[in-house]
């Protein structure tokens, strides 16, 4: 027999490599792609029409911008509100993520949906159910005449109301995956309960926690509609300050300088969240989250969910509340009249019914979510393959992941109008389709469903997916029968996140979307933005049915969820 | 039928650890064969080789005539039974054995007949709709070996199989894969640090040490005649000192040892067998203290300290009512045949 042994087994060996390497690409293509001609391509276009004359770059508007102390006061603003706001969001939902993870209580599945409703209501119906509940004439005035509308608490709160579901969802979903008998060794080997969940606990939830407060930070330094409408002249981030500039001031290289400061500034926030993140990346043991939930039992775990629930009533239920209340309450009493006055064409901010809105959100939310699960599964696939291999792919893979982030950073603004300024011509006219929301849309939906998907993807045990190659599964077969089943749950999360956000995107769709489709978020506005009592009453009752719809999906989600935790 | 031939694993590049050195290895048709060694001595690592999940940085891997090289895990019709047996968490017993079976594309009234008698074969019939979560430690143990078994694998390879199970389950269970394997007449390379299961399971015994084989031969071979002092270690051996041999005597610590005739000549280590270590008064022989006492069923590990407290300790077998106490002083004598010259 030749002697070619060794030979022949670095060449398989290197053959592998190549397989390997070429199938994690190929998973790449779909997302590369995605973003480059739908995310790339619009942003860049629109910062060199702002920046550039002719064929010559206008750098200098980037130092002229940067040395502006009216622009540097918005800069300092936007940060550390972001932190803020960002650190209070982590204090309040942290507790609400254990309690929502590890305790059972009658209507655990209803208050899951009611505290993820605020992440999917328009920014604008934020801000002014926040000023109905805190601003003149709001209820906490008329009740005991606190106004909060010219202080800074009033952003941070609604800001805390937004991404409560963002804290509690991410972390709480991989909490309750987590074996609790993990706590139990380390008290057994003496450590009190607080060290334990701080020693144990605590570091396989760092990176769920660093990327929900990655994500909550990305959403306030970016934040529009919430400042726009309880900022006043005080409080501008950079966001409003990028709309302004285009749409109000037409200062197309003002806001393209300052869409390039933000864009750096959140380059550099997701470059320190990669390197966090890697150091910290460890496989974990997971359980069926059904078995680790349990009723609270004595004084404290009792009083901790009380706290939950309360935060969770005044939090977020009262400004709900409060939304529902002022759609109900026109100046001649309690009634549907502002429902009734959706159904119409007479009040002539649309060109159809309002209520047309709510079948063509959904119709753009559900194409949104599916072209964010599949980019963003395909993704989230490559993602965790790269971490079986090294070298120069598997370096750029995780470049993309930090890349995958961006989107969220980006000002909507900008994508919008640069949709609007690209895609309008031969190869990819997609000015009249319908398909050009539902694209913007997925932008935003894409993190979520990475950010969700990988952490689950990455604790899947490798030797699971080692035992069902040895019976003979392919790496195809391996992912569908091992990674899948393990992680639908967690798929199902995302889509849900994905649905949510594009249901409620209204930055870029406000640009994009047609005056004859609009979306309930940009019905929303535009009656918001018009005089009168009849155009605010019907702002209210649009955006109670938004909130009606994003409930019930939500819960038809977490029927779903439960259905398949049998499986699980 | 399996043959490693040269075979080196570095983890972490050229420069780095080495898990297999130049392993050869031949299984034939039907032969039950063991590695035994402490971990870290590269006998996962052996198995994954063959199992195509890991790549070798050298040598070739045959199974029948064919070189494996280049063939993906999911073709090369071997079955492999994990540690902790990973067996699905999501799917219940029946769809756990089937797995293969469906991967092999097995029609569905097939599988189902399968798998009821593959779990009648491991002693859990009807098991079959039972989830994986309820159950014991043994049970999901018989779960696992269905499973491999199920696609009727060419090569069956067990990686520590009855590791975490309790002791009397475990030397039952062994009596059961040995008549199963026999039955079935399944090729088997397993891997163990037992080497009470390696003897009881294997036709033959590989002792690995540090990404090498140290010792390949019959259970009884290895038992009999451990090669060096490494293995005769490993196998629970204690009685190990170094001496010159001269005719049939060797020169050590404890003292001149009678040696079989035709022992190899010159220095090594020799190995006593506890058996082959007999107490006389203490006037007699080598002079130790007795430090402590085990008790082991059918007899007494009686263990030694000498009175020159710089040579190794000794470990005696005796029947129970000639055990002497703790803190007793004794005499020490060795019978040359149970004395072996190491390599």
């Amino acid at each position: 027999m030749a002697v070619a042994g060794p030979e022949v087994a670095e060449g398989a060996r290197l053959r592998k490599d190549v397989r390997g390497s070429a199938l994690r690409l190929g998973l790449l293509v779909v997302p590369v792609a995605f973003f480059a001609v739908f995310f790339a391509y619009p942003v860049a276009a629109i910062v060199a029409r702002g920046l550039k004359v002719g064929d010559t770059w206008r750098l200098g508007r980037l130092a002229d911008v940067l040395a502006d102390p009216d622009l540097q006061h918005v800069l300092w603003f936007t940060t550390w509100q972001a932190l803020a706001s960002t650190g209070l969001t982590l204090l309040v939902a942290l507790p609400g993520a254990y309690v929502f993870a590890r305790f059972d209580f009658p209507g655990k599945q209803l208050l899951r949906a009611v505290v993820t409703v605020p992440f999917v209501l328009p920014t604008v119906v934020v801000g002014t159910a926040f000023l109905a509940l805190l601003g003149r004439g709001g209820v906490l005035d008329a009740l005991w005449g606190l106004r909060l509308d010219t202080t800074v608490w009033a952003i941070l709160l609604a800001h805390v109301f937004f991404n409560y579901a963002v804290v509690v969802r991410t972390v709480g979903g991989l909490w309750a995956q987590l074996d609790p008998r993990q706590e139990e060794a380390a008290r057994m080997l003496g450590a009190s309960r607080f060290a334990a969940w701080r020693k144990v606990t605590l570091p396989a939830l760092g990176p769920a926690v660093a990327g929900a407060a990655l994500m909550v930070f990305l959403f306030t330094f970016t934040s529009f509609g919430v400042v726009q409408i309880l900022g006043g002249p005080t409080f501008t981030t950079l966001e409003a300050e990028i709309y302004r500039q285009t749409a109000q001031l037409l200062a197309l290289d003002t806001a393209a300088a300052l869409t390039l400061v933000q864009f750096a500034a959140v380059g550099a926030i997701l470059a320190v969240h990669a390197w966090t993140v890697r150091r910290r990346e460890s496989a974990l043991k997971l359980v069926d989250a059904a078995q680790t939930a349990r009723r609270p039992q004595g004084t404290v775990q009792w009083a901790l969910l009380g706290g939950v629930l309360l935060t969770v009533l005044l939090l977020i239920l009262v400004p709900l509340g409060v939304l529902v209340e002022r759609s109900l309450h026109p100046s001649a009493g309690y009634g549907l009249d502002y429902f009734r006055a959706l159904t119409s064409v007479d009040s002539g901010a649309f060109l159809v019914p309002p209520i047309e809105a709510i079948a063509n959100s959904l119709e753009y939310a559900l194409a949104a979510t599916a072209i964010a699960v599949t980019v963003g599964g395909l993704a989230a696939v490559a993602l965790t393959r790269s971490r079986r291999g090294g070298g120069a792919v598997g370096r750029i893979v995780r470049g993309f992941d930090a890349l995958l982030m961006l989107p969220l950073g980006v000002s909507a603004v900008t994508v919008g109008f640069g949709f609007l300024i690209t895609l309008d011509e031969p190869p990819l006219d997609l000015r009249s389709s319908w398909i050009l929301v539902p694209l913007a849309q997925a932008l935003v939906g894409v993190p979520f469903v990475v950010r969700t998907m990988l952490p689950v993807l990455r604790a899947v045990d490798e030797r699971l997916r080692e035992a069902a190659t040895v019976l003979g599964a392919s790496p195809w077969r391996v992912w569908r029968e091992v990674d899948l089943p393990l992680v639908r749950r967690a798929l199902l999360v995302a889509a849900g996140f994905a649905f949510a956000v594009s249901l409620g995107e209204f930055g870029a769709t406000v640009f994009i979307a047609r005056p004859d489709q609009p979306t309930l978020p940009v019905a929303v506005a535009t009656l918001l933005g018009r005089a009168g009592e009849l155009n605010y009453g019907q702002a209210m009752a649009l955006s109670t049915l938004l909130m009606l719809v994003c409930a019930v999906s939500l819960l038809l989600l977490e029927r779903i969820r439960t259905d398949r935790t049998g499986e699980f | 039928m399996l043959r490693l031939d040269g075979v080196s694993v570095r983890f972490g590049g050229p420069a780095g650890q080495t898990a297999l050195d130049a392993v050869d290895l031949d299984v034939a048709e039907h032969e039950t064969v063991c590695v035994l060694g402490p971990s870290g001595s590269g006998k996962s690592t052996l198995l994954r080789v063959v199992a195509g999940l890991q790549a070798t940085d050298r040598g070739r891997v045959l199974l029948g005539d064919r070189d494996l090289a280049g063939v993906p895990a999911h073709r090369r019709g071997v079955g492999l039974m994990f540690q902790d047996h990973q067996l699905f968490p999501q799917r219940d017993v029946g769809a756990n054995v089937a797995f293969g079976l469906r991967m092999h594309h097995v029609p569905r009234a097939e599988q189902d007949a399968r798998v009821r008698e593959l779990l009648e074969l491991v002693g859990l019939p009807g098991a079959a709709r039972r989830a994986v979560a309820s159950l014991s430690g043994g049970e999901q143990q018989r779960v696992a070996l269905a499973r491999a078994l199920a696609p009727r694998p060419r090569l069956l390879m067990l990686d520590e199989p009855l590791g975490q199970l309790d002791r009397s389950l475990r030397e039952r269970l062994v009596v059961e894969l040995r008549e199963l394997f026999g039955e079935l007449g399944t090729t088997v390379l397993a891997v163990t640090h037992d080497q009470g299961e390696a003897f009881a399971l294997a036709d033959r015994v590989v002792v690995m040490r540090d990404g090498r084989i140290a010792q390949s031969g019959t259970p009884l071979d290895v038992w009999q005649r451990p090669a060096d002092a490494f293995v005769a270690r490993f196998l629970g051996f204690d009685n190990v000192v170094p001496g010159t041999v001269s005719g049939e005597a060797a020169d050590t610590v404890w003292g001149k040892l009678p040696v079989p005739p035709g022992s190899a000549q010159g220095h090594h280590d020799l190995l006593v067998r506890p058996a082959g270590v007999r107490l006389v008064p203490a006037t007699d022989g080598l002079t130790c203290t007795v430090t402590a006492r085990t008790f082991r069923g059918t007899h007494v590990a009686v263990h030694l300290q000498p009175e020159d407290t710089s040579a190794p300790r000794l470990e005696a077998a005796c029947a129970l009512r000639d055990a002497p106490e703790t803190g007793d002083r004794v005499g020490v004598a060795f019978d040359g045949a149970d004395v072996v010259v190491l390599g």
